[in-house]
C-alpha cells in the first residue's frame, strides 16, 4: 500500500544530508585525485612492482591467518557458552567479548614490551587474533542460540555424543555466521594500524604510513591506499553477500534458549575459556598495572590530565558533529525511504572500507591543498573523525527512525503540523535516547583512535593515544604506563559498558 | 449540495498498483451527526478514511469539505490544512509527551483553558501529567479523542477505535465516546467491522462491501429494507428464503408477500425475531427442530422446513421446543422481498 512515506523530504534535511555524504566521499575522491596526479602510467608503474605484490601478500597472509586463528578460538568458545554445561554462562559470554574494547596498539605494546622478540609477524598475529576474535565469537554465539537443539539430540542418540563431534556438527550448521565473522576479522586486520606499527610488520597500513612519512611521496601513499581500499571493498562486499544468505539459512525464530542436552566437560571447558581471557584481557591489563606500579609516572599529573582533556575535548566535538550530520541522513533514510535517500545513506558507508590511516592521510592532503587555514587545527581533526564514525551513527539512527510508527506522523499532520515541525516536535525527541548512546560510542571511539589523531591533531595538543604512541615507539614503559592505564579506565571499560547497552 | 453536509464524497475510486480497491464511492456525511462506515476487514474502509484525511489521493472522483473541494485528480489539500481530526485504532499517543501535552499538541499555542476543558470532558484531570505508557487502553483512546477534538476540527475520523479494547470495556467506551461526540456537537465518521456497533451509535451507516457502497442510510432503514441479500446477511441475523413470484405476490416456505419484481425467482427476508410458533397446525408451516441455543433472556431454534431450508427463530424461553420435535412456523411480519 502506498502511504504518507511517498512524499518529498523536507529540504532542511536534504541539505545537511548532502553535506554529510560529501564528508564521507571526499577522502576517497581526493585520494583518487592525488594518486592520478602524475598520470595513469605512473599509477600502473607503481602498482606493477614486486614490492607491491609482496606487500599485498604479506597483508593477506596476516589477515588470513588471524581469521583462521580467530575461528579456531571462537567456535569452540561460542559453543561452550551457548551449549556447554559450564558455570556462569552469561558472564563468560560478556568477558569473552570484552577484548574488543582494548586498542590494538595498547595490546601490542603489552606483548612486545614483555617479549621484544615477538616483533614482526608473530607479534602482529598474536595481538590481532586476541583483539579481533570477538568479531567471530559474537555472531557465532547469536547463530548457535538460534539453532534447533533437536539436531544435537539426534546426534547423541546415534552415538555421536562426544563433544568434539558435537562442536563440528554445530560449526557446520552455523558456517554462514563463521564466514561473516572471519571476513570482519580480515577487514579489521587490513585496516589496523596500531598493532602492525608497534610490531613493525610491513603490512599495508604501516607501509602506507612510512611512505607518507619518509620523503613525502604522496602519490605512492595514495596509490597503495587505493589498492588497500579496493581489497577492503571486496571483503565488505563478500560480507554483505554472506550475511544475506546467512539470514535465509537461519530461522529468526528463537528456539529453546535453554537446550536440554548439555555436554559436561567442565574442567577442560573452563580451562580453555580462562586461557583466552587471560591472554586477551588479563595480560594487557596486568602489564599496564605493573608498569605503573613499578615505574610510577614520568610525566606529571598535569600532563596526564591535559592529555585526557584533549582526548575528551576532540572526541566530544566529534561526537556532536557526527550526530548532527548523521541525524538528517538517518531520518531521511528511516522516514522517507526512496532510491535517492538510500543512495545518500549508502554513500556514508564508503568510509567503512577506508582504514583510519587512509582517511587520515587523505585528510592531510585535503588540509594541505584545500583547507590550509584549518590544517593541523581542531576543525580538520573533527572532520576526519566524522568521516570515520559517520557510518556507525547513521546506521543506528536510521534503525531507530524506522521504529517510529507512521501513524504518529499522520496524526501530527492531521493536527496541522508541517513536515519540519513534525521532525522537530516528534521525530527528534523520540530519537533522543538513541542519539545519546550513539554519541557516547563516537566519543569513546574518538578517544581510542590513533592514526587520524596522530596526523591531524593541532600542533602541541597531545591526547592519551598519541602520548602512549610516542612513549611506546621508544619503549619507555615509565612514560607509557599512566596513559595506557588511563585508556583502559576511561575508554575501554566505558566502551564495553556502552556497547552492551546498545 | 446541501448546507447541512460536512463531507461530500462523490464517485470516488482508488486503485493501488492497478488493483481497484474502492469503486464509485458516493455518500454525504451530515453535520453534527455520527456516520459509520461499516464493512468486513480488508474491504477498503481504512483506504477510504485515508482519502478523507488527505494521506492518499483518489484515482478519480472528488471529496468536498463544507462545500470546498479538497481532493480531486487535480486538487489535493494536504492533511495539515484540512482540519480533520483522527483517532486511530491504537490511539497513537506521542510516547514522549504527557497526557496534557498530547492534548495540547494540535493547538496553535498552549491554551491551558482548552486543555483543561478537554481533560474534564474525558474525565482525566487527575492524570494530566501521566505518560501514555502508564495509561490503560481505554484511557489512551480517551486522550486520543481529546487530542483530536481540542483544535475543534470540522470532522473527526475514528478508525476502529474500540477494537483494541477487551469486550467488557468496549461497550462502556462506546457509550462514553458517543456521549462526548454528541456533547461537543462534533461531526464524526467511525469505521468499524462490528455491525452492532455501527447500528447502535450512528445516525447514518455506509455499508461498504467489495469496495463499493452497498447501501447508505439510517440504521433502521438498512435493517428493515436492505437493498440486497448480501447487506441483509451482513446486518443482523437473516433468514433468506427462496420465493417464486406469481401475479404480484412472492410465495416462500412460510408465507407470501406483495412483490413488484419482474423476475420469477426472488429472495424473501424474514428476521428471526419475526418468526413465531403456531399452536394450531392450520396457522403455520410444519418443520423439525434441528438445533437449539439458549441465551438466557431468550433463545433460538433452527428449524428444517418441508422445502429443506433451515430457518432460525428467536423465541421466548418458554417456547423453545426440544430437538427432534415437530413445530409449526409462522411469520408475524410481511417478509421483505430482495432481488436474487
Amino acid at each position: 500500500m502506498t502511504s504518507i512515506r511517498i512524499k518529498r523530504p523536507p529540504i532542511a534535511l536534504v541539505l545537511p544530508g548532502l553535506l554529510a555524504a560529501l564528508t564521507s566521499i571526499a577522502p576517497l575522491a581526493y585520494l583518487i585525485d592525488i594518486a592520478s596526479d602524475r598520470g595513469l602510467n605512473f599509477v600502473w608503474a607503481e602498482i606493477w612492482q614486486q614490492r607491491t605484490f609482496q606487500l599485498v601478500g604479506r597483508s593477506l597472509v596476516l589477515a588470513g591467518s588471524v581469521s583462521i586463528a580467530a575461528v579456531f578460538i571462537s567456535v569452540p568458545a561460542a559453543w561452550l557458552v551457548t551449549r556447554g554445561d559450564i558455570p556462569f554462562r552469561s558472564w563468560w559470554r560478556v568477558l569473552l567479548a570484552l577484548p574488543l574494547a582494548i586498542p590494538s596498539y595498547l595490546a601490542a605494546f603489552a606483548w612486545i614490551s614483555w617479549r621484544p622478540s615477538m616483533a614482526g609477524f608473530t607479534g602482529a598475529f598474536v595481538v590481532l587474533t586476541l583483539v579481533s576474535y570477538p568479531y567471530v565469537f559474537l555472531p557465532v554465539c547469536a547463530a548457535l542460540s538460534r539453532l534447533n537443539p533437536a539436531i544435537e539430540e539426534i546426534a547423541v542418540i546415534h552415538g555421536r555424543g562426544r563433544s568434539l563431534q558435537l562442536i563440528l556438527l554445530a560449526a557446520r550448521q552455523v558456517r554462514g555466521a563463521i564466514a561473516t565473522g572471519a571476513l570482519l576479522v580480515a577487514l579489521y586486520v587490513l585496516s589496523d594500524f596500531g598493532a602492525v606499527a608497534t610490531m613493525r610488520y610491513d603490512a599495508f597500513t604501516w607501509v602506507i604510513y612510512s611512505s607518507y612519512r619518509s620523503g613525502f611521496n604522496p602519490s605512492r601513499a595514495a596509490i597503495l591506499a587505493i589498492v588497500l581500499v579496493l581489497i577492503a571493498f571486496v571483503l565488505l562486499f563478500g560480507e554483505k553477500i554472506l550475511r544475506g544468505q546467512n539470514e535465509s539459512l537461519l530461522s529468526a525464530r528463537s528456539v529453546d534458549a535453554n537446550p536440554r542436552h548439555r555436554v559436561s566437560i567442565k574442567p577442560v571447558a573452563v580451562t580453555f575459556l580462562t586461557t583466552i581471557i587471560v591472554f586477551a584481557l588479563a595480560f594487557p591489563i596486568w602489564r599496564v598495572v605493573t608498569w605503573v606500579y613499578r615505574y610510577g609516572s614520568e610525566d606529571s599529573m598535569a600532563d596526564i590530565a591535559t592529555a585526557l582533556w584533549h582526548s575528551v575535548y576532540f572526541s566530544a566535538l566529534a561526537a556532536l558533529a557526527t550526530i548532527l550530520l548523521a541525524l538528517p541522513i538517518g531520518i531521511l533514510a528511516g522516514r522517507y525511504p526512496s532510491r535517492s535517500t538510500s543512495l545518500l545513506e549508502q554513500s556514508t558507508y564508503v568510509t567503512h572500507a577506508l582504514p583510519g590511516i587512509v582517511i587520515a592521510i587523505s585528510m592531510v592532503f585535503i588540509g594541505v591543498r584545500l583547507l590550509e587555514p584549518i590544517y593541523l587545527q581542531t576543525p580538520l581533526l573533527v572532520i576526519a573523525y566524522v568521516a570515520l564514525f559517520l557510518p556507525v551513527a547513521v546506521g543506528s539512527i536510521r534503525a531507530a527512525a524506522e521504529q517510529i510508527p507512521d501513524s504518529l506522523d499522520e496524526i501530527s499532520r492531521s493536527l496541522g503540523l508541517r513536515q519540519m515541525a513534525i521532525v522537530r516536535r516528534v521525530t527528534v525527541p523520540l530519537l533522543a535516547p538513541g542519539l545519546l548512546s550513539a554519541g557516547a560510542l563516537v566519543l569513546l571511539a574518538g578517544m581510542k583512535e590513533l592514526p587520524a589523531t596522530m596526523l591531524l591533531r593541532p600542533t602541541g595538543s597531545e591526547t592519551l593515544a598519541t602520548r602512549l604512541w610516542t612513549y611506546t615507539s621508544v619503549s619507555d614503559y615509565a612514560g607509557a604506563g599512566p596513559y595506557a592505564l588511563a585508556i583502559i579506565v576511561f575508554v575501554s571499560i566505558p566502551t564495553a559498558i556502552a556497547s552492551r547497552r546498545l | 449540495m446541501t448546507n447541512t453536509s460536512t463531507l461530500l464524497v462523490d464517485s470516488v475510486c482508488k486503485e493501488f498498483r492497478r488493483q481497484q480497491v474502492l469503486t464509485d464511492i458516493s455518500f454525504e456525511v451530515p453535520e453534527k451527526a455520527i456516520t459509520a462506515i461499516l464493512g468486513p476487514s480488508g474491504e477498503g474502509k481504512t483506504t477510504l478514511l485515508r482519502l478523507i484525511a488527505g494521506f492518499d489521493r483518489p484515482t478519480s472522483g472528488t471529496l468536498a469539505l463544507h462545500g470546498k473541494i479538497v481532493s480531486s485528480p487535480e486538487i489535493h489539500l494536504p492533511p495539515e490544512q484540512r482540519g480533520v481530526g483522527i483517532v486511530p485504532q491504537d490511539g497513537a499517543l506521542f510516547p514522549h509527551l504527557t497526557v496534557e501535552e498530547n492534548i495540547a499538541f494540535g493547538l496553535p499555542r498552549h491554551q491551558q483553558g482548552r486543555v483543561d476543558e478537554m481533560l474534564t470532558l474525558i474525565g482525566m484531570t487527575s492524570q494530566r501529567s501521566s505518560r501514555p505508557a502508564q495509561l490503560s487502553g481505554g484511557q489512551q483512546q480517551r486522550v486520543s479523542l481529546a487530542r483530536a477534538l481540542a483544535p475543534s476540527p470540522r470532522l473527526i475520523l475514528l478508525d476502529e477505535p474500540f477494537s483494541a479494547l477487551d469486550a467488557n470495556m468496549r461497550s462502556s467506551m462506546r457509550e462514553e465516546v458517543t456521549a462526548i461526540i454528541r456533547k461537543t456537537e462534533s461531526t464524526a465518521i467511525i469505521v468499524t467491522h462490528d455491525q452492532e456497533e455501527a447500528m447502535s451509535i450512528s445516525d447514518k451507516v455506509v455499508v461498504l462491501l467489495n469496495g463499493t457502497v452497498a447501501q447508505f442510510g439510517s440504521p433502521q432503514e438498512i435493517y428493515e429494507n436492505p437493498r440486497s441479500a448480501h447487506v441483509a446477511r451482513f446486518i443482523g441475523d437473516a433468514n433468506l428464503l427462496s420465493a417464486i413470484v406469481d401475479k404480484g405476490r412472492a410465495f416462500h416456505a412460510i408465507g407470501s408477500s406483495p412483490c413488484s419484481s419482474s423476475s420469477q425467482r426472488v429472495i424473501a427476508l424474514v428476521r428471526p425475531e419475526h418468526i413465531r410458533l403456531a399452536h394450531d397446525p392450520q396457522d403455520g408451516h410444519a418443520g423439525v427442530v434441528e438445533s437449539r441455543s439458549y441465551f438466557g433472556h431468550d433463545g433460538t431454534l433452527g428449524i428444517r422446513l418441508a422445502t429443506g431450508e433451515i430457518v432460525t427463530a428467536r423465541l421466548p424461553i418458554s417456547e423453545l421446543a426440544d430437538i427432534g420435535s415437530t413445530v409449526f412456523v409462522a411469520s408475524i411480519e410481511t417478509a421483505t422481498i430482495l432481488e436474487n
